[in-house]
C-alpha cells in the first residue's frame, strides 16, 4: 500500500544519503504557479514532496506560511484544487512521493470518505495533519490507513519515551520530527541535540526519521542530514517564493527558478551529509 | 471511547475522551498534547482536594467578592408587564464580569503544576484583565494575545491590563480579533510548553478546557439556585445567558440541566443579520466544524474555511462556541436564539435606566432576548438572567453609536 514512500525511501538509503523533503503552500500564489513549482521540485533534487493544504487559521505555522495560505486562499483556492494541483504533476511524475499537510477542518467539510477516494486518484501517499493527534485516530488516520494511505505523524521534544509508542502506533511512511517546540520557521537548535533525540526515536521504530522545522540552508540540510533519514525544508521555500512575488502578490519570471536554485542547493546539502558525518 | 454522557442527565458530559456526543475532544498539535494530558490528570486529583476546593472557595469570598447578589429588577418588571425578572449580578465581581472565577481557578492549577507564566487570549478584554488581576496576586508574568481591532475598540481595558502588569500583545494576523488572539496563544504555548500555562477564557477549546472552565463557572449556577430557592421559594421558568464561547451561560446552565420544569434559552451575537456574515451566530446559522482544538458549531464557508463574524459586543465576536453548549443545542436542552447589534443596543439603554445598572454588551444580547420574552409569560412565572458583565468597558463604544457627544 505503502509502495511509492517505501521505494523512495529504501533507493535513497542505497544512495548513502538522507532524504530530501520539500514542502510548499498548494494554490501560492496562484494555481498554475504551484503546478509549475511542483513539476520543478524533483528536477531540482527534492525526493519527497509536501503540499500545503492552506487554512484559515493554521495555529502551528510561523508568519511566513500564515502569509502563504493567505495568499493562496485569496487566490481561490481550495481542497478540490489542491488534489487537482496532485492530479497534474502526477501527469508527468510517477515515482515522487506526494504528502498532503495541513489542518483537519477543511478535509472534515469535504468529507473524510470522499476525501480519501479523491486523494488517492491524485495519486496521494501520505497525510500529515498537525491537529490530529494519536487520541483522534479514528476521525481520519484509521480511514486513510484502511484506503492505502500514509498517517504520517508528528513527534516533538515534548514526546516522550512513555508517549512515543502511541505517537508510533499507527504512524507509516516515515516519522517527522519536530526539531523544536515551536511553530514552523523559528530558529534550527543545536544538530547534536537533534541527533539525540534522532535515536531516541529510532530506539523505538524501524520507520525512516526525517527532521523539519527550521532546515533553511543547505549547510543546515548538511549537519541534519547527518543523522536523520530525511530533511525536511517548507519555510526557506516559502519565503523564497513569497520574495519573488510583486508587491500585488504576483508570480514573476523568477518565482518557479528561484525555488528551483534554493532546492538544488539544498540537494547539494544532503548528498554531502553522509560524507560529513563520515569526515 | 465515544460513549455518550450518563443517561437520564445532561450533566454526565462530557466523555474520558472530552467528548460530549460528537463535539468536543482534543484535535490539537502533537507538541500540546503531553501539556494536555497533564493538565488533565492534575484538574482530575485537583477537582476533589479538600485543600484546592477550600482555597478556591476562600478567594472566591474575600477576593472575587462571592457570592454575588440575586436582584429582583422590579422597574424593569413593572416595565415589562410580564414575569418577574431576576439578574444574577456577576458584574459586580472584583474585575467586573464573571471571567474572575475561572480565572482564580486556573492560576491555582498551574502554581500546583509549577508553571512561571501566564498566557492568555482575550476579545472584549474582560478576561485579559482577570487574568492580569490573578497574575498580579500571584506574581506570575502574563502575556496576553488580543486582537488589534479589540485592542482600539477595548482601549479602557488595554489600559487596565498594562497598569496590572501584563505585556499586551496586539495580533494584526486574520481580523485581528478573538479567533486571531487564541491563534496566537497556541503558537506561544506551542514554543513556552516547558513554563507556561495558556489560561483559556471560554468554555472552549482541547478537553479538558471545557469540563474546567464550566465547573470553575459553575458556581453562578449553583449560587443562583439557592438564592433564587430563598427568595422565591422554587426555580425560575426560564434562564437566559448571552452566549460567545459561552462560559457565562455554562456556568448558569448546568446547575439547572436536570431540572425540567427549567426552560433555558442561550443567546447569541445576530450582528446586523443573520442572513449574511456580519454575525457572530454560530449555532443559528454556523455548522459543526474543528477549531481551536476542539469540535463544534463554526462560522465557515463551504471549504472549511473559517469566517470572521461580526458584534457589536468584542466579548461574542468568536466564529465558535463550546462544544457542551453545541451538544445541548443538538440534544434540544437548550434553545440558541440570535439578537440584533441593535436590539442589544437598546436594551443596554433600558437597563442603564430603569435599573441605574450600566450592563456590558455581552449581557445586553441576553437582555434584549428577555425583554422580548417577560412581557408573554405571566406575572406569576419567573426569569433568571445572567448579568455576566458590567458596561464601563463599552460607553466609548455606545457613545459613538448612539452620536453621543463630549
Amino acid at each position: 500500500m505503502t509502495a511509492r514512500m517505501d521505494k523512495r525511501f529504501a533507493d535513497v538509503a542505497a544512495e548513502g544519503r538522507p532524504v530530501l523533503v520539500t514542502y510548499f503552500m498548494g494554490g501560492d500564489p496562484d494555481f498554475e504557479t504551484s503546478v509549475a513549482i511542483m513539476k520543478a521540485l524533483p528536477k531540482a533534487g527534492a525526493d519527497v514532496i509536501e503540499l500545503g493544504m492552506p487554512f484559515s487559521d493554521p495555529m502551528a505555522d510561523g508568519p511566513a506560511i500564515q502569509l502563504a495560505g493567505q495568499r493562496s486562499l485569496k487566490g481561490g483556492q481550495t481542497l478540490a484544487k489542491t488534489l487537482e494541483i496532485a492530479r497534474r504533476f502526477r501527469e508527468e511524475d510517477q515515482r515522487t512521493p506526494i504528502v498532503l499537510m495541513g489542518y483537519y477542518n477543511p478535509i472534515y467539510i469535504y468529507g473524510v470518505d470522499r476525501f480519501l477516494t479523491d486523494a488517492l486518484a491524485a495519486g496521494i501517499d501520505g497525510l500529515i495533519v498537525v491537529d490530529l493527534p494519536p487520541e483522534m485516530d479514528d476521525e481520519l488516520c484509521i480511514p486513510a490507513l484502511d484506503k492505502g494511505i500514509n498517517f504520517i505523524r508528528l513527534a516533538t521534544p515534548t514526546t516522550d519515551d512513555r508517549r512515543l509508542p502511541k505517537v508510533l502506533e499507527n504512524t507509516t511512511g516515515f516519522v517527522y520530527y519536530v526539531s523544536m517546540n515551536g511553530i514552523t520557521g523559528s530558529a534550527l537548535p543545536d544538530p547534536s541535540l537533534i541527533a539525540g533525540a534522532v535515536g531516541r526515536i529510532k530506539g523505538h521504530t524501524n520507520l525512516p526519521v526525517c527532521v523539519g522545522f527550521g532546515v533553511k540552508t543547505a549547510e543546515h540540510a548538511r549537519a541534519i542530514g547527518a543523522s536523520a533519514d530525511g530533511v525536511v525544508v517548507g519555510t526557506a521555500i516559502v519565503n523564497q517564493i513569497a520574495s519573488s512575488l510583486t508587491e500585488e502578490g504576483k508570480a514573476t519570471d523568477a518565482t518557479v527558478p528561484g525555488v528551483e536554485a534554493l532546492v538544488r542547493g539544498l540537494s547539494a546539502g544532503v548528498r554531502s551529509a553522509r560524507l560529513a558525518a563520515a569526515e | 471511547m465515544n460513549q455518550a454522557p450518563k443517561l437520564n442527565s445532561f450533566r454526565g458530559g462530557p466523555d474520558e475522551d472530552g467528548r460530549f456526543g460528537i463535539f468536543g475532544g482534543r484535535f490539537v498539535a502533537e507538541t500540546l498534547m503531553p501539556l494536555i494530558l497533564d493538565l488533565q490528570d492534575e484538574w482530575n486529583k485537583a477537582k476533589d482536594d479538600p485543600a484546592f476546593k477550600a482555597e478556591l472557595a476562600h478567594l472566591g469570598a474575600h477576593y472575587i467578592g462571592r457570592p454575588s447578589p440575586l436582584y429582583f429588577a422590579e422597574r424593569l418588571t413593572a416595565e415589562l408587564g410580564g414575569a418577574k425578572i431576576y439578574f444574577k449580578r456577576e458584574e459586580l465581581n472584583h474585575t467586573g464580569s464573571h471571567k474572575i472565577n475561572n480565572c482564580i481557578g486556573q492560576i491555582l492549577l498551574a502554581k500546583r503544576m509549577g508553571k512561571t507564566r501566564i498566557i492568555a487570549e482575550t476579545g472584549a478584554g474582560q478576561h485579559g484583565v482577570a487574568s492580569a488581576t490573578v497574575a498580579a496576586r500571584f506574581g506570575l508574568p502574563c502575556v496576553v494575545y488580543m486582537g488589534a481591532t479589540d485592542v482600539e475598540r477595548q482601549a479602557p481595558n488595554v489600559f487596565r491590563m498594562k497598569l496590572l502588569g501584563a505585556e499586551v500583545k496586539p495580533v494584526t494576523a486574520g481580523s485581528g480579533t478573538l479567533k486571531d488572539a487564541m491563534n496566537e496563544a497556541l503558537r506561544d504555548w506551542v514554543t513556552n510548553v516547558d513554563n507556561t500555562y495558556y489560561l483559556i477564557g471560554t468554555a472552549a477549546g482541547p478537553h479538558p478546557y471545557p469540563e474546567m472552565v464550566r465547573d470553575f463557572q459553575a458556581v453562578i449556577g449553583q449560587e443562583a439556585k439557592e438564592q433564587m430557592l430563598a427568595a422565591e421559594g422554587r426555580l425560575p421558568d426560564l434562564v437566559v445567558a448571552a452566549v460567545g464561547g459561552g462560559s457565562n451561560a455554562i456556568g448558569i446552565f448546568h446547575p439547572f440541566l436536570d431540572d425540567e420544569s427549567v426552560k433555558i434559552v442561550g443567546v447569541e451575537a445576530g450582528g446586523r443579520g443573520i442572513e449574511g456574515d456580519e454575525h457572530c451566530a454560530s449555532i443559528t446559522a454556523g455548522s459543526p466544524g474543528v477549531l481551536h482544538g476542539n469540535r463544534t458549531y463554526l462560522l465557515q464557508d463551504g471549504d472549511g474555511q473559517i469566517k470572521e463574524g461580526h458584534s457589536i459586543s468584542a466579548g461574542l465576536d468568536y466564529p465558535g462556541i463550546g462544544p457542551e453548549h453545541a451538544w445541548l443545542n443538538d440534544v434540544g436542552r437548550v434553545e440558541y436564539v440570535p439578537i440584533m447589534d441593535h436590539e442589544a443596543l437598546e436594551a443596554f439603554q433600558t437597563l442603564t435606566r430603569l435599573e441605574g445598572i450600566i450592563p456590558a454588551l455581552e449581557p445586553s444580547h441576553a437582555l434584549a432576548e428577555v425583554i422580548k420574552r417577560a412581557p408573554k409569560m405571566g406575572k406569576d412565572e419567573i426569569i433568571l438572567m445572567n448579568l455576566s458583565g458590567r458596561g464601563d468597558k463599552d460607553i466609548f463604544t455606545v457613545g459613538k453609536l448612539l452620536g453621543m457627544g463630549q
